[in-house]
């Protein structure tokens, strides 16, 4: 295909043309080979890359190098923060079984806890202060009103936003400290405090990018949903950056609650200026990946057509602006290979690449509870395709398209032909499929005949429960009378 | 003949039963002096049922053709009293049989109610007797004789249909079957009627009309649920299950609330109440119809449902597991039978969805997707399917293949059509006949009472000005 080319072609030109930016995220991450954890680890920052990390270390089956190189990863990163609990735990998991070096340090573990003590302490004070400022400030302007001194009522005025403000600082203040603590619910209830102190639209989006950072590390993705909700209602425009964050957040939760098409709707609207600068929740790369897959799983041809390689082209055209992008690319080319593969129809080929990343797939903390489902309506989908063109199809053929014995081949076709989503029969004896197109005329005199039938029966019920009814009346009236 | 006011019945002289005798005779001319005679007989009833000198023997002076109405009267006193020997018995029987058939309808129309009594005494003398099928005929005759129109169902529809099953005469009492009531006088007769009825369709295999009875029993408005519907209720989801193959647990909207609530859990099957166990205690069924058995609400209609549930899965070995489980529930109710046609209708059904998927399929194939134990199974399947017309296919034993065919009706020749125009043809009747149910409610004077009484709390407005003011109380 002529995209395909030109695309790729640019892409050529823009390997040679580039230097002298970061090499680190040169190779593909996602691909069939096994996962290079560091690569990986470094694509994100703060605590979901600890979040990650461990998710790798307890998803990755038997294989200890893995194990341990991700759990030395989150030993490091965790001491860079003040979260105690986290540390201890990944101490157990270690067990020893990385040396000296990553062993148990209490003595981290308690100046850190006290420090979080002291800082707790001195945030509450301030806190608390502000909010007597804010009673005492409250009670001034109602005398003042009452006195309506108009100077006297400015000031004040002013005064109130300052308090307001130290209040919205003091409970952020409050929310981050208790998330580098790793309190989650703590933390997201003082971000949701802030709401009633914000005053610019500013001050909202603040809140809202906080309490869906929470909602995400806290798997809670309904307030996701209603926090993006939040902040796409903002009257202004809002930042091309925050708006990409923003459709990003909104496609996980659709992710993790199911919803593929919409979810692929929205990673596929992510602007590409979106670059790294979302990366304590997600990787460019990973909404080319959770877009793609979902894409290819939930829209049907056209929207297939009319948004994927549109997509990648435009990514193409961008390039040029945004150096992060290159990564971007390239570390999705077995993903982009295999929706070209799917849309022109090369099943082999695209089951094969979507075998080989399962593995590192599963490795994903979003992604692991919806890799069967996807790759299940991927394949349905893949099914249904490939016999849609033909009036007969030759099962042995189709078996070895997709990789599958005739009598499994047979099973799946069973099954999607129970669920109508195939129009056709199965010659068992010859292993052939046969399009079935239902005879509209037969049918329709069939239905007819069906329905004349119940008019009968179910008016003489009726007239019959009317005559019962009629004769309990008289009965009863006769009674009466 | 001799004109009424010219008779009297002097006391003393001849006997008032010969009086009697000589009235009959003389009055079942022209229907004029029937009425008389009518009259005469009514204020005779009393005398007749203290009189000595009737006997059997006197009857033998009357034409039961031609005297029906006062041969009647007389068969009537002879008849009803209480037990009497066996060959007595049998000798009144042969008596009423004769009269039956050969007695004129006009006439005992005038007295339906004592034919019908005399009938029902018949018909318990038959089963003391324990020979059911000498009944059946004289019955049918008895029905078709009574009936005003083949519309109305009679009290002895009812006893008729049980005597029939009693004697296993299935093809009789489909006969009657046949016609379509519409006009009920009373519910109790067609509680009966239509759970007879539905017995005996059962027998026959006519699965549809079957259900379409037991149906109207289930949905029959009723403030209580009475033995009867309990019993039709669990013969209602087994044949749901034979005929259509799909269960639901709510019965369906029209029932009454009374049906809706309890159908599903109650129980009269207690011991010391009448056990559902012999086709003999039929007569106890129907004495026992309006009791309401609130005390006892063990869940006796649940293994019912639980097999209803079951087929709904669609999985022969779990349907097999609980029809053992409660198969001496079923025993009691006798309904043992049916609930092992219901099993063999699933793996039709099983079989039958297989044809929505494949072309041809091979028998061994068949056999391990409907769970057959072999083949040889499976073939015998299909070809009772075949010849019952529920699929179309070609067996080909050499290769052990089925080969599922297109319905080959193409709904093109002129019977299709003379079918399409009947149905129509009956549409129409019963659309004028629902017209002309609605126009005679609206003249009936109860129900504008009650409209006009309701009338005051509910304001309808200029719209609904329907009822004339003289029926607003």
């Amino acid at each position: 295909m002529e995209r395909d080319e030109e695309s790729s072609g640019l892409m050529m030109e823009m390997c040679t043309n580039g230097g002298g930016e970061e090499t680190s995220n040169r190779r593909p991450i996602i691909s069939g080979e096994p996962l290079d954890i560091e690569a990986y680890a470094s694509l994100y920052k703060g605590r979901t890359k600890i979040m990650r990390l461990l998710f790798i270390a307890s998803h990755c089956g038997g294989n200890q190098t893995m194990q341990l190189e991700a759990l030395r990863m989150a030993y490091d990163e965790i001491k860079k923060g003040e979260n105690t609990q986290l540390f201890r735990d990944v101490v157990n998991r270690i067990n020893g079984r990385l040396g000296d070096k990553y062993k148990m340090d209490s003595a981290w573990c308690e100046s850190v806890d006290r420090r979080a003590e002291q800082k707790k302490g001195r945030l509450e004070n301030e806190l608390s202060s502000y909010r007597v400022m804010k009673y005492v400030v409250l009670f001034m302007c109602c005398l003042v009103c009452l006195h309506r001194s108009f100077l006297v009522n400015h000031y004040l005025d002013n005064e109130t936003n300052l308090i307001k403000e130290s209040i919205r600082m003091g409970h952020n203040d409050f929310g981050d400290f208790y998330y580098a603590c790793g309190l989650l619910s703590d933390a997201f209830k003082n971000y949701v405090r802030t709401r009633d102190y914000c005053t610019t639209a500013k001050h909202i989006i603040h809140m809202c990018m906080n309490a869906i950072l929470v909602s995400i590390e806290m798997g809670q993705f309904t307030h996701v949903s209603s926090y993006v909700n939040k902040a796409e209602q903002n009257p202004e425009t809002l930042d091309p950056i925050v708006a990409a964050k923003l459709r990003c957040a909104s496609g996980l939760a659709h992710l993790e609650l199911k919803k593929y098409k919409l979810a692929a709707r929205k990673f596929l609207d992510v602007s590409p200026e979106l670059g790294n600068s979302y990366n304590e929740v997600i990787a460019p790369q990973d909404v080319a990946t959770y877009g793609g897959l979902c894409a290819l799983a939930s829209f049907d041809r056209s929207e297939l057509k009319a948004f994927i390689p549109l997509r990648f082209f435009s990514l193409v055209a961008k390039v040029i602006d945004n150096i992060n992008f290159r990564d971007f690319l390239e570390l999705v080319p077995e993903v982009r290979e295999l929706i070209n593969d799917f849309y022109s129809s090369r099943y082999a080929s695209c089951l094969e690449y979507l075998g080989s990343l399962r593995a590192n797939l599963l490795l994903d903390i979003h992604l692991h509870d919806h890799v069967d489902t996807l790759y299940d309506q991927i394949r349905k989908k893949a099914l249904i395709q490939y016999t849609l063109p033909f009036v007969s199809v030759d099962l042995s053929r189709m078996a070895d398209a997709f990789k599958t014995s005739v009598s499994g081949l047979e099973k799946e076709l069973e099954a999607l032909i129970t669920d109508n989503q195939i129009q056709a029969r199965i010659d068992s004896h010859n292993k052939i499929l046969y399009a079935r197109h239902a005879d509209q005329r037969n049918a329709t005199f069939q239905k007819v005949l069906q329905m004349g039938n119940e008019f009968d029966r179910d008016v003489r019920s009726m007239m019959l429960r009317a005559n019962l009814l009629k004769h309990e009346y008289h009965a009863r009236a006769g009674r009466n009378h | 003949g001799l004109c009424s006011s010219e008779i009297s019945i002097t006391i003393g002289g001849m006997s008032s039963t010969e009086n009697l005798i000589t009235s009959i005779q003389g009055l079942s001319a022209s229907s004029g002096d029937l009425s008389a005679l009518h009259r005469i007989l009514k204020g005779a009833e009393e005398t007749l049922h203290a009189d000595s000198d009737l006997q059997l023997s006197t009857l033998e002076q009357l034409d039961p053709s031609k005297h029906s109405l006062g041969y009647l009267y007389l068969l009537d006193v002879l008849t009803c009293g209480g037990p009497m020997s066996k060959e007595k018995a049998s000798e009144v029987v042969l008596l009423i049989a004769r009269f039956i058939t050969s007695c004129d309808a006009d006439q005992i129309r005038l007295a339906s109610d004592k034919f019908v009594s005399l009938c029902k005494g018949f018909k318990d003398r038959v089963l003391e007797l324990e020979d059911p099928l000498r009944g059946v005929a004289p019955l049918l005759t008895a029905v078709r004789k009574v009936q005003v129109s083949t519309k109305r169902l009679t009290a002895l529809h009812p006893d008729c249909l049980q005597l029939c099953l009693q004697a296993k005469c299935y093809k009789a009492g489909f006969s009657i079957l046949s016609d379509d009531i519409l006009e009920v006088d009373q519910p109790r007769d067609f509680y009966l009627y239509c759970y007879y009825g539905g017995m005996i369709c059962i027998g026959q295999k006519k699965f549809q009309k079957a259900l379409e009875l037991l149906y109207n029993v289930v949905t029959a408005p009723m403030h209580s649920v009475n033995a009867i519907a309990l019993e039709a209720y669990k013969k209602y989801v087994l044949v749901t299950l034979i005929h259509s193959g799909q269960f639901s647990v709510s019965l369906p909207k029209c029932a009454s609330t009374a049906a809706q609530r309890h159908l599903k859990t109650w129980s009269i099957s207690h011991l010391q109440f009448n056990p559902m166990i012999s086709a003999a205690l039929y007569p106890i069924l129907a004495r026992s119809l309006y009791v309401a058995y609130n005390f006892y609400r063990s869940p006796f209609s649940q293994p019912y449902t639980e097999v209803g549930n079951c087929y709904n899965e669609g999985k022969i070995s779990e349907l097999q597991a609980v029809v053992v489980a409660h198969s001496s529930d079923f025993e009691k109710d006798n309904n043992l039978g049916l609930v092992k046609q219901a099993v063999s209708s699933l793996y039709k059904r099983n079989i039958l969805r297989l044809t929505q998927k494949y072309l041809t399929l091979s028998l061994q194939d068949i056999a391990n997707m409907v769970q057959l134990a072999n083949a040889k199974e499976a073939e015998m399947h299909v070809l009772q399917m075949i010849q019952d017309g529920q699929i179309h296919a070609l067996i080909n034993q050499k290769d052990g293949m089925v080969r599922f065919l297109e319905d080959p009706e193409q709904y093109k020749t002129s019977e299709m059509i003379e079918v399409m125009d009947s149905v129509i043809q009956r549409t129409i009747g019963l659309s004028k006949n629902l017209i002309a149910m609605d126009e005679s409610l609206s003249c009936d004077p109860l129900y504008l009472g009650k409209v006009g009484r309701e009338r005051q709390r509910y304001d309808f407005g200029e719209d609904f000005d329907t009822v004339p003011q003289k029926f607003s109380m």
